[in-house]
């Protein structure tokens, strides 16, 4: 399955954000969810369990001058194996323009038995722009080994590149779940916290596998691993 | 001469300050996710899927920008210092530790010393200024091509490098039986050899394209072990 | 049983160092940047006493930072910090991989990188004190980093040490035998280690001192104050050549 979804945030002239465009098909469906708050918030309803093998789903999201913008989903998506092997396959783009605000926060990505999937975020920020940004990676559902999922997340500030990571885990890569890698942790994440304004924060330790690291440019960056998702988002809580 | 020149680079005696790095062995060991020689087995296999397609991929690529400098002297200093400013960028955009970026750049400024004295060359002074030395990648990238050597041989020494310096590192901590130790790296030849034929082969990519594997103890143990009190590796 | 004092003036031991008006070093090269001195020896033999009773000693007349490759990170520093002879931000410590003879001898990267850092962070210097990690007998300090080097030793370790030689005792620009307040206690014979070191050693000096009843190593620091002196006419000498 194909699906394009549409997210187009802009500065309402009157200190609050407006929707100019919100569109999505199925599985990818949208909801404007306002809270009364400066801040439009949109949540992702997943129709179906998902990804699944041969799926091809795209989000772009564009937040302008002064805009700004949450994007959460109600529920974990599930990569799962499509019938004959292909891979599944979510692209998310995300240009933020100067003193925009995105916050990206969608529920964890579950990496089921036999998935191939490719998740690949790629975000551009004008100086100036905020962002937050969490990923959380579950490495199969209850009792179960992974498929093979690919986690790739770049972020430009200000036209420099400010973060390049890409989180591959599964039998296919020797050593993923080892001692360099994951240690035997089934949940792994990160939240990227971009804000010009405030000084970026020092090192810090958060937890035996939990730290927040300070990134060269006006960013840092919280990366955890923990044995499952409630552990995980107790560190990456935004 | 030229084979020499190979061999005298990847030797772990050439002094490039490289015995004082773990690799995050230490840490590893400190946490009890490495005790004995399986569990160096599955550490270096991290090691060789996360950390030497970047590192290879980097050299080589720094390699190449540097060897077209060499081959055409009269290319303008923006025609090679933009390349290799991009690939600092890029690499620096990779390793999300702070402790990790210094671990780099303090290798790298060790290289760069080894490198200028063993092969001396313009094209050191060429990589991008900081104060704690260039990332290490680019480094080796730069000696290596002052050195005559080919990318991949680039490629296949930083892979190299990555994989004997926890295995040394492990010898020293965990009292491993170096024969062991030996006959594990010697298993991982071929897995090794493929890396690095593969970083090379992208080598040719825009700095941006170059592989980005992010392994989440790597940035961790890291940062934790740059708050040790008593550590006998630097990183 | 001699004092360790008689030492300093016993006629019977001409190589001991200094003597007024003499300078028995080989010429330093000449330097455009701060004299490095190692002070290296087994463990416990009494490094940090010396480095701390150099700094006691000179800090007041010399600019001075202190390397230290100890594996506690911090406790070198702390030590001269308590001792409250040397500001903390003249002292840098470099982690060694387990391999503190490497760390001064075959690969002194990390070593040179510390020296370049403090002099970056403090302006020029007169003198770089590099302390090894505690080793055996045989680690030395290779010429690419330091311009002379001290070993220490102590009597505790028994008066058979200058005897077994190594090339720490036998090759050291200056050999110190540390703790001679001890020398009763533990029946170590003064006279044995000297006659041994002198077999060693040529005429290469050897200083006994005990940090416990001089803490400010007096002779010691007379033959750092001649040796910085000596480089720093060099250096004037260099310049003076220059124009
Ligand atoms: N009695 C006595 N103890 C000393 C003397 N010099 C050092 N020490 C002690 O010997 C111990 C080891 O000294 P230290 O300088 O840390 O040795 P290092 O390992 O060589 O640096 C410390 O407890 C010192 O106080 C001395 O001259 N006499
Ligand atoms: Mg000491």
């Amino acid at each position: 399955m194909r699906a394009l979804a549409r997210i187009v945030a802009e500065a309402d002239g009157r200190g609050g954000t407006r929707l100019a465009r919100l569109r999505g098909e199925p599985p990818l469906q949208l909801r404007h969810t306002p809270d009364g708050s400066a801040t439009a918030t949109v949540h992702l309803i997943g129709s179906a369990a998902g990804p699944l093998g041969g799926d091809d789903l795209r989000i772009e999201i564009e937040v302008g001058e002064g805009a700004s913008l949450c994007v959460r989903s109600v529920a974990a998506s599930i990569a799962l194996p499509g019938r004959d092997g292909t891979p599944s396959r979510t692209t998310v783009t995300a240009v933020v323009a100067a003193d925009g605000e995105l916050r990206w926060l969608p529920e964890q990505l579950v990496a089921a038995a036999g998935c191939r999937h490719q998740a690949t975020s790629t975000v551009e920020l004008a100086g100036g722009a905020r962002l937050l940004w969490r990923e959380e990676l579950i490495c199969g559902r209850h009792d179960e080994r992974p498929g093979d999922a690919v986690v790739s997340t770049s972020v430009d500030y200000d036209g420099a590149p400010l973060l390049r990571q890409s989180l591959t885990i599964g039998p296919g890569t020797p050593g993923w779940d080892g001692p360099a890698v994951l240690g035997g942790a089934r949940a792994t994440g990160s939240l990227l916290l971009v804000d010009p304004a405030a000084a970026p924060a020092p090192s810090a330790v958060l937890g035996a596998t939990a730290v927040r690291m300070p990134l060269t440019g006006p960013a840092t960056l919280v990366s955890a691993t923990a044995p499952d998702a409630h552990v995980l988002r107790g560190y990456l809580d935004a | 001469m030229h084979r020499t020149a190979y061999l005298l680079l990847a030797d772990g005696r050439f002094p490039s300050g490289g015995h004082a790095h773990s690799s995050g062995l230490e840490a590893a060991v400190a946490a009890g996710r490495v005790t004995d020689l399986a569990g160096l087995e599955a550490f270096l296999h991290g090691r060789l899927s996360y950390a030497a397609p970047v590192t290879a991929a980097f050299t080589a690529a720094t390699h190449l920008t540097a060897a077209r400098m060499g081959r055409a002297p009269s290319a303008t200093e923006s025609d090679v210092k933009v390349p290799f400013l991009s690939l600092d960028r890029e690499l620096e955009a990779r390793t999300v530790s702070p402790a990790l970026r210094l671990a780099s750049r303090r290798q790298g400024r060790a290289l760069l010393r080894a490198g200028r004295n063993t092969w001396p060359s313009e094209l050191y002074g060429q990589l991008p200024k900081h104060p704690d030395g260039p990332h290490q990648p680019l480094a080796l990238g730069v000696t290596t091509a002052a050195a005559g050597l080919s990318a991949e041989e680039a490629a296949q020494i930083a892979a190299y490098g990555v994989l004997t310096g926890p295995a040394s590192a492990a010898v020293r901590l965990l009292g491993l039986d170096p024969y062991q130790v030996q006959n594990l790296l010697a298993r991982m030849a071929g897995s090794c050899d493929e890396i690095a034929a593969a970083a090379a082969a992208v080598a040719h990519k825009s700095p941006q394209e170059l592989p980005a594997h992010a392994a989440p103890l790597a940035d961790i143990s890291a940062e934790l072990h740059a708050t040790w009190e008593v550590r006998l590796f630097a990183s | 049983m001699r004092a360790d004092h008689a030492y300093d003036h016993d006629e019977s031991v001409p190589h001991t160092h200094p003597e007024p008006g003499v300078d028995p070093h080989p010429p330093l090269p000449q330097l455009d940047r701060a004299v490095r001195i190692g002070i290296g020896g087994p463990v416990g033999s009494g490094k940090t006493a010396l480095v701390a009773a150099l700094c006691r000693a000179l800090a007041g007349e010399l600019r001075l930072a202190v390397v230290t490759n100890d594996i506690y990170t911090t406790e070198d520093a702390d030590f001269l910090k308590r001792a409250g002879v040397l500001d903390p931000s003249r002292i840098r410590a470099v982690e060694t991989g387990c391999c503190p003879h490497t760390a001064i001898r075959d690969d002194i990267s990390a070593n040179l990188d510390a020296v370049e850092e403090l002099e970056d962070a403090l302006g020029p210097l007169d003198l770089v004190l590099v302390e090894s990690g505690g080793d055996n007998l045989t680690a030395t300090f290779s010429k690419g980093l330091v311009d002379q080097q001290i070993f220490v030793v102590d009597v505790a370790g028994g008066d058979k040490v200058p005897r077994k030689g190594g090339p720490g005792v036998t090759t050291a620009d200056l050999l110190v035998i540390n703790k001679t307040d001890l020398a009763p206690l533990v029946g170590a014979d003064l006279a044995v280690m000297d006659r041994d070191a002198r077999a060693r050693r040529g005429t290469l000096p050897t200083i006994f001192q005990s940090i416990a009843q001089d803490p400010q190593a007096s002779q010691v620091a007379d033959w750092v104050r001649h040796v910085v002196a000596h480089a720093a006419g060099a250096h004037a000498h260099a310049h003076a050549g220059a124009h």
